[in-house]
């Protein structure tokens, strides 16, 4: 089995908990976590619900190898229709929350309604209430975890919850547990504050003890681990540098976009890059980084804990942000220093640590900021209201930034509604470096041309977490394809997809796709799960709910239109590096992806589509 | 030859694949509430330190217990709890220094690390080698390869020409 088979409603306007079973025909089909969730959502949510308002519901899930020893497996979603967006939201988070919720007994929490007044759910085991949380509105995500923990008496507590930012309307609002791990795209959080829910803070002592074949599961485990030792980059790479191992790489390649896209190489990566963590500090000889840490179940081990340098001006006479915490990954990175063209290590680190204790996404922000900044050269912005000076490359105009944006301060409050909303404002709207209302994370789809077409049409916006064709075109994961052209891409963007929506409906991580394909998974689920997880049904499986998300999308009133890029990248040739002279080929791949997929021209499933997968249109 | 488990933090990344280990070898569930060996994830400093029963010679639990239920394995050097004897009065969980015996709320009894029987499943799923099942009397060895490494390239004392 492996599913705990049980899920929690919580009627938020009511007040009510009440227990479910699990509808085991959809988990056949649609397996758990990102695919199950997104089938419950779509069956029970209006898809042109208004996000921030009552209707919506937020759907906490964990998968069905969550909380096992298969390596990786603690991983749970949370899935909404997002604010930022008004696409399917669904953001993926690690820590050791998810595997604490299957260990309570629970695959999922729907979360719907409103309550009247701010609420945090508490959750032992079979036991679910809602609690008065007058005292906690307002906290950090880091003070709610510390104030949970101690009112109830146990450290074994695990708390996840929104800070500031999903109280004050930051439509890029993360939902943070364990501290700094966060399913932090697509403002998943601000529905969270919207619905006046704090926090959910679960302690589970019933553990996972039905997996199907036990002695099985244990040997396809072993084996999988093993292969994950034996590569390069979830043995080697990651464990020792992180995913920041890339900065440098997509620098090189010309594909590192910089100062809000207008350039694609950036003469500051090295300075924020892996390789700068490891070195020791001009300032007091300490490096960045103090060690790596792994999520609950992992044998990668590829998150960074760093400590701020005390002397930074960023954190002097501010103790609280002395000791060690979540550091950079390369995305953030990215955002908060390339994006800006800001190559002070300390500042990105610091505002790292702001976007965990506050709550928002640093990917939406760092990129929005890097927006404010080219209208800050254009002139169109001024130090008068912006409170500062904000040319490319501040580190002080953005850790001013990223001490306001949660707490809705200032010009704070602007950037917080992220870059769409802000450029079009101040009458530049193609100055937005997004698709449908996100953020581009940190590769320029002018120097890996299949990420353009990956981009593009993503179900939840601009995002690399969809269909990770770097992994192709740029590392040789599974096999080499060249960053330059678009020929091929179609197929190769369709077939991360979908095998994503399997990795991301399991309970395991994407990251073990550097190592692992569905043929290392299968084995490990058809062990532990009842159902036919062999590798020809997981590809269908994993196709049914990228279609079933796309149902949604097209139901919400989004079109063609939608699965587009901002003029820049079309454009705006690539001035240095391989891909000078280059802008991406969207139009040479986006017919080719649509036949691929069994679309019509518009991007609508076709009705023998519908059929081979089972899906439906949405009303 | 007995062996002891042999715990370095430094190598430890707070993954729990040990606490799943144990529960499941001595529960059946991947469970790290019934775990014999708890890791302690120091944020402040990032620090994680995998902690369970050192095994001593001279056991307080063993000593404290009215009943006897606690006996030495002598081909291991592990102190086992007898269920069958146990009557569940916790005075071991008094007695051990470090916290090493604990109740369990299910069976009414108590638990400690027994080794496994000399497979410790713990040391075994440890990814990274921060808990290992080694040589009693040479637990300090790898960290003693780790200094004398520093003087392999060092010209010999006394042959400075």
């Amino acid at each position: 089995m492996s599913w705990a088979r049980k899920i929690l409603r919580v009627d938020l306007t009511k007040g009510t908990c009440t227990a479910e079973p699990l509808n085991m025909a959809w988990a056949m089909a649609y397996l758990g976590q990102r695919g199950l969730a997104t089938k419950y959502f779509t069956e029970e949510v209006d898809p042109k619900v208004d996000p921030l308002s009552p209707a919506n519901k937020l759907i906490y899930a964990t998968g069905p190898l969550t909380g096992t020893m298969a390596s990786t497996g603690g991983r749970y979603s949370v899935i909404t229709k997002g604010p930022l967006t008004g696409a399917i939201a669904c953001s993926n988070s690690g820590g050791y929350f998810g595997a604490e919720l299957k260990f309570a007994g629970w695959d999922m929490i729907i979360l719907e309604g409103k309550s009247p007044k701010p609420v945090f759910l508490h959750i032992e085991n079979d036991k679910a209430e809602l609690l008065d949380a007058a005292d906690l509105w307002g906290k950090s995500t880091w003070d709610t975890e510390a104030y949970l923990k101690n009112r109830f008496q146990d450290p074994q507590v695990r708390v996840s919850g929104i800070g500031p930012a999903g109280e004050t309307g930051c439509l890029y609002a993360a939902v943070v547990n364990d501290l700094h791990r966060a399913a932090g795209r697509s403002g998943v959080g601000t529905v969270m504050g919207s619905k006046n829910l704090k926090a959910i803070a679960v302690r589970g002592t019933k553990g996972v003890g039905n997996v199907k074949d036990p002695a099985a599961f244990m040997k396809a485990t072993v084996a999988a681990k093993k292969v994950l030792a034996d590569n390069a980059v979830t043995g080697q790479g990651l464990p020792k540098f992180g995913t920041q191992v890339l900065m440098n790489v997509i620098n090189e390649i010309g594909a590192l976009p910089t100062r809000n896209h207008r350039d694609v190489q950036f003469d500051g990566a090295k300075d924020i890059s892996a390789e700068a963590m490891h070195a020791p500090r001009k300032t007091d000889g300490k490096p960045n980084l103090v060690t790596n840490q792994a999520c609950f179940g992992c044998t990668i081990a590829c998150g960074r804990i760093s400590k701020i340098d005390e002397t930074h001006f960023t954190v002097v006479n501010k103790p609280q942000y002395w000791g060690a915490s979540g550091g950079l990954e390369y995305e953030a990175a990215w955002a908060l220093g390339a994006a800006n063209g800001v190559n002070d290590l300390e500042a990105l680190t610091y505002a790292n640590f702001r976007a965990n204790e506050d709550g928002w996404d640093p990917i939406s922000f760092g990129a929005t900021v890097g927006a404010v900044m080219e209208l800050y050269e254009m002139g169109v912005l001024k130090k008068e209201q912006l409170g500062i000076e904000a040319p490319f490359g501040s580190a002080q105009a953005l850790a001013f930034f990223a001490d306001q944006v949660g707490r809705g301060e200032g010009f704070g409050k602007e950037i917080a509604l992220g870059s769409k909303r802000l450029t079009a404002k101040y009458g530049h709207p193609e100055l937005s470096m997004t698709v449908k209302g996100q953020e581009f994370p940190a590769y320029d789809s002018r120097g890996i041309q299949g990420m353009g077409l990956a981009y593009a049409t993503s179900n939840r916006g601009a995002c690399h977490l969809r269909g990770y064709t770097v992994a192709s075109e740029v590392l040789g994961i599974p096999v080499k394809t060249d960053p330059l052209v678009t020929d091929g891409k179609a197929g190769l963007v369709k077939a991360f997809q979908d095998a994503t929506a399997v990795f991301d409906s399991s309970g395991l991580c994407l990251f073990t796709s550097f190592a692992w394909t569905l043929q290392d998974i299968a084995p490990q689920l058809q062990a532990a799960c009842e159902g036919d997880w062999s590798l020809d049904n997981l590809n269908v499986v994993g196709e049914r709910v990228w279609n079933m998300e796309k149902e949604f999308n097209l139901a919400a009133g989004l079109t063609k239109k939608d699965d587009d890029l901002p003029p820049r990248l079309k454009k705006e040739a690539a001035r240095t590096g391989p891909a000078k002279g280059l802008v991406n080929g969207l139009d040479k791949m986006l017919p080719e992806y649509y036949q691929l997929r069994g679309w019509n021209a518009d991007g609508v499933p076709t009705a023998d589509t519908r059929k081979r997968l089972g899906t439906t249109a949405l009303k | 030859m007995q062996k002891s488990l042999h715990i370095d933090p430094a190598k430890c990344t707070g993954c729990l694949q040990c606490e799943m280990a144990c529960s499941y070898e001595n529960h059946q569930v991947f469970n790290p509430a019934k775990s014999r060996i708890k890791v302690f994830d120091f944020h402040h400093s990032g620090r994680k330190v995998p902690y369970t029963c050192t095994q001593c010679d001279e056991a307080w639990c063993l000593h404290a217990c009215p009943v006897e239920a606690i006996k030495l394995d002598a081909a291991t050097g592990a102190k086992v709890v007898l269920d069958s004897v146990c009557v569940g009065c916790k005075v071991c969980t008094i007695a051990c220094p470090f916290g090493t015996v604990n109740y369990v709320q299910d069976t009414g009894k108590v638990q400690k690390c027994d080794l496994c029987g000399g497979q410790p499943a713990c040391a075994e799923a440890c990814p990274t080698g921060a808990i290992t099942y080694v040589d009693a009397d040479w637990t300090g060895l790898e960290r003693m390869r780790q200094w004398a490494q520093k003087l392999d390239n060092q010209p010999a004392a006394g042959h400075a020409d």
